[in-house]
């Protein structure tokens, strides 16, 4: 597993990357790669959502994009991890997939002593019953993109702007207002890097590095 | 003649949402063409030809909700 740290980017560049891998990985043409990054602020639409989800912008770009799910913000101090896997044989399973995602950021945020849970119904991350993370991919030719989003440092200001994820009165958190101190961000995003190595669907591409 | 049907996704989950077409009907499709986008709660994943020829009949709309294993296009 290839993996890409993208820094601070637009949501569209980083889109755009993830589909020449999708293409390239689908084919087996490169190992498959494990992009992070943090977004410029953006609001982006899944293939369930709404714009009747979005109660006002503020000049924050909006974007319909081709993953599962509905509404959800992106900005600075929020880790994003797009995994662009080649599933195969038995690991074909888009639901399994998601949930082995939602394990990914149970036990990322665990390591920071948090007891994240799941919920039956309602997919990503939650903390208290505020969601910390939000997960929805898409997959072309058995091959997945987008991910997993966990808010570390954002301003959580712009989630006011939205029904996030579509879920009526759903508070949205960050590891930051949890623990109540300021994330070393980079330590977080090596973190999860670490976490998404550790859990055992990933074990066969870890073991290509 | 071959029928495009919505595959497995994975347990529970029964149906999916018809996002959108890549091809409409009279189009030439080939074998392992991705002939249209579903969506489920979370995941958006597209659905490919196992043949060549011509889609004949779309059996779904845009908007549709789609059980597993019924037919979404007609292609021969």
């Amino acid at each position: 597993m290839q993996i890409i740290d993208l820094g601070l980017t637009n949501f569209s560049d980083a889109y755009e990357l993830q589909k020449e891998l999708v293409q390239k990985i689908s084919q087996g043409l490169c190992e498959d790669a494990l992009l992070i990054t943090e977004h410029y602020p953006v609001i982006t639409i899944g293939r369930k959502g709404s714009r009747d989800n979005i109660f006002q912008t503020r000049g924050i770009e909006v974007l319909n994009i081709d993953r599962g799910g509905d509404v959800t913000y992106h900005g600075p101090g929020q880790i994003v991890a797009y995994p662009i896997f080649k599933l195969e044989n038995e690991a074909r399973d888009i639901h399994g997939f998601l949930s082995h995602l939602e394990d990914v950021g149970c036990n990322f945020l665990e390591s920071y002593g948090l007891s994240p849970q799941k919920r039956f119904g309602l997919r990503g991350i939650w903390v208290d019953n505020k969601k910390i993370g939000s997960i929805g991919i898409g997959v072309k030719k058995w091959t997945t993109y987008h991910g997993i989003a966990i808010n570390i440092n954002t301003d959580l200001t712009p989630f006011s702007f939205i029904r996030p994820c579509g879920i009526e009165g759903a508070e949205v958190t960050s590891l930051r207002d949890v623990l109540c101190s300021e994330i070393d961000i980079k330590d977080a995003r090596d973190k999860l890097i670490e976490t998404f190595k550790q859990i055992p669907f990933l074990a066969e591409a870890v073991s290509k590095v | 003649m071959a029928e495009l049907k919505l595959p497995e996704l994975a347990e529970g989950v029964n149906e999916a949402v018809v996002s959108f077409w890549h091809f409409k009907e009279g189009d030439t499709v080939k074998e392992g063409d991705e002939v249209v986008e579903m969506a489920t709660d979370k995941a958006a994943f597209n659905v490919p030809s196992k043949t060549a020829g011509t889609l004949k009949k779309i059996a779904a709309n845009e908007g549709d909700t789609v059980k597993v294993g019924s037919v979404l296009a007609v292609i021969e």
